[in-house]
């Protein structure tokens, strides 16, 4: 068996604001292995996004990595200096943001910001540069790659453009890519393009990829394991299949339980009660314990992480019984 | 692109017009221009006589059109104080207000944009908050006690520079300049500064905040994670993108710069335009006021074109038409 290709362990980014200190992310831990499709799952606000930042090293004061250890290929990312991790970053980790329409600068051409991207890493002539670009796109399924790097972004598609980003990210051939929602500003057919392209170019390539969503079909239809998020601490991970068929945090089986289509039809849709806590006053114990139905009293207190057989982990108490889900 | 300029020269041609309209009935009601030129005991047949001459006898509307009339041939008159051609005087005087405005807009330019981003990338450094303060200094302080002030300090108290008038000209393709010499600089800086003073200020607080609100771009961030440096992020992303307003407001201030330098050039007794003016607006010399304002409309005129050509070499989502401008 490989080892990891990427380490979290014990990560905790804390914000510190003028209301106190907001604790974004709080003691996670988990691995990807090389070629895997990790998928991390959570509502607005659950820290998906920022430990997604906080691998790429780009979280700005008034955040703060506070503890833990971010490890790329077995090399310790956390308290590394900018100039170092800017030779990681877009070399062997690379990221896919949200908002094609956001992401590209809008007053650069494409192979200003193609070429600049290789040659970031690799000393090689402009001409070099181009071609490397123009196979990306190719890559991507960019028609007419060599034309389309004359033009400007504006004059890309929302779709076109996050194929742009993409083949960006796929430049360097990085051991990981992470996905912070690349598919939610898209229209669903260009999703699902979207969704099986990049799917395609990693496997391919033997690229890991950290995808983070908050839609639980895409998670089902892509990701090898997935990390189910909870104000800041991951509620349980596992193999996809049995986190989504057997659930074991009763936040993870409420998330799929209010899933339309997947209870009876004519019913009332389930819902989880309540709403997120606010991340700057979080209960001592379990953060999901005000709205949990099955909280007794030993949830007032911090819940250890449980490990199951197949590399299943949870942090619960009262776990919900193994019989599948139901609505 | 021709279509937007030529639809552009075409709406220019009716501001001039009106502003002709403007101006000659302006002056017209100011006041008689007569008694500016006879001398105080001059006789009533004399007083007519000249009044004859100019043909200030005429009715307003015949003046009007004979001033149209002269206007299309190019002619604003003679100034009825120095005797010559008001245009020639006008263009005689430019490239001195040219080259101090050139030299205040490049001023402004050079200490503004670094200043402004450096306060806009590190809001919170210290030296930000000092350059915040005194930009605040340079737009409140009246421009003629800032003038007042370096001529004390640079000229009285160190003798470093000279108080007044312009350094050694050389003519280079028809135009002269004090640019090229040491003597030059040294006469036209501390004019210059003073003039950049505004802004320099005006600059750096543009700057700033299109940096602040640049750098929290996801644009800027998408630019790190592909691990850029620091300088490229800056230089060509940030900078490329708050270019855009900067060069608008620049543009337009540039105008104002050659236009109204009046105080700066009186202060430091710069032979430009603007002394020209305030000669000309106290003598009641309707021919140089009316010329100078025609080729100060001229020049906003023509900035704002050459703004938008720029514009649309910045922002590649700007497309001149001739259909929408």
């Amino acid at each position: 068996m490989s080892s990891p290709v990427l380490v979290v362990d014990n990560l905790a980014t804390h914000f510190f604001t003028r209301d106190g200190v907001v604790k974004s992310v709080d003691g996670i831990s988990f691995n990807v292995m090389p070629g895997e499709v990790l998928g991390l799952v959570g509502e607005s606000g659950s820290g998906k996004s920022v430990t997604g930042f906080s691998i790429m090293g780009l979280i700005d004061p008034p955040g703060k990595i506070v503890s833990g250890s971010i490890r790329l290929n077995g090399e310790e990312l956390v308290g590394r200096d900018d100039a170092s991790m800017r030779k990681v970053r877009g070399k062997s980790l690379a990221m896919i943001f949200q908002d094609p329409m956001m992401t590209l600068n809008p007053v650069l051409r494409i192979d200003t910001q193609m070429m600049e991207a290789v040659q970031a890493h690799e000393a090689v002539s402009d001409k070099a540069a181009r071609a490397r670009s123009a196979a990306a796109l190719a890559m991507v399924g960019i028609p007419a790659p060599e034309e389309r790097l004359s033009a400007y972004p504006h004059q890309f598609s929302g779709g076109m453009r996050q194929r742009v980003a993409i083949a960006i990210a796929l430049l360097h051939r990085p051991a990981l890519i992470i996905a912070d929602e690349p598919t939610t500003a898209l229209d669903v057919t260009i999703q699902s393009q979207i969704l099986s392209e990049v799917q395609r170019l990693c496997a391919e390539s033997g690229t890991a990829l950290v995808w983070i969503t908050h839609d639980l079909a895409v998670v089902a239809g892509l990701a090898d394991r997935v990390a189910v998020m909870y104000a800041g601490r991951i509620a349980e991970q596992g193999r996809v299949d049995d986190v989504l068929d057997r659930p074991l945090h009763p936040y993870t089986h409420g998330l799929i339980g209010s899933v339309p289509g997947a209870h009876l039809e004519g019913t009332r849709l389930h819902q989880i009660r309540g709403s997120t806590p606010s991340l700057g006053q979080l209960p001592p114990g379990c953060a999901f314990e005000p709205r949990c139905d099955r909280a007794g009293p030993a949830c007032s207190t911090m819940p250890v992480i449980s490990q199951a057989s197949d590399g299943r982990a949870y942090r619960c108490f009262n776990p919900v019984p193994q019989q599948g889900v139901t609505a | 692109m021709l279509a937007f300029i030529i639809r552009r020269i075409s709406q220019a041609f009716f501001v001039v017009v009106a502003m002709v309209v403007l101006v000659f009935f302006g002056t017209y009601v100011i006041g008689d221009p007569v008694w500016m030129m006879v001398p105080g005991d001059a006789t009533q047949e004399q007083i007519e006589a000249v009044r004859r001459d100019f043909g200030f006898d005429q009715p307003v509307y015949v003046q009007f059109f004979k001033f149209l009339g002269d206007v299309l041939h190019g002619e604003f008159g003679r100034s009825y104080v120095h005797g010559s051609s008001a245009i020639n005087l006008i263009l005689d005087r430019m490239p001195a207000t040219l080259e101090l405005a050139l030299a205040a807009l490049i001023l402004a330019v050079l200490i503004g944009i670094p200043l402004g981003l450096f306060a806009g990338l590190k809001p919170d450094h210290p030296a930000s908050r000092s350059i915040m303060a005194v930009s605040i200094l340079g737009f409140s302080l009246p421009t003629f006690w800032v003038g007042l002030m370096l001529i004390m300090l640079f000229s009285v108290m160190l003798g470093w520079l000279p108080a007044t008038g312009r350094g050694p000209v050389v003519s280079i393709f028809g135009l002269e300049t004090s640019m090229l010499s040491l003597e030059g600089w040294r006469h036209l800086f501390l004019p210059a500064i003073n003039l950049a003073l505004l802004k320099i200020s005006l600059v750096i607080r543009l700057t700033r905040s299109g940096a602040r609100e640049a750098a929290l771009q996801d644009y800027v961030k998408f630019a790190r994670a592909k691990g850029l440096s620091q300088q490229r992020i800056v230089g060509v992303h940030i900078l490329k993108n708050i270019l855009i307003p900067i060069v608008t407001v620049l543009g337009l201030e540039f105008g104002s710069l050659v236009a109204f330098s009046v105080v700066t050039e009186t202060i430091f007794a710069w032979p430009g335009m603007g002394k020209l003016l305030l000669e000309a607006i106290q003598r009641l010399d309707r021919p140089l006021i009316v010329a100078y304002v025609m080729v100060v409309v001229l020049l906003f005129v023509t900035i704002n074109l050459i703004v938008d050509i720029l514009y649309s070499a910045l922002d590649p989502r700007v497309r001149l038409t001739g259909t929408q401008s």
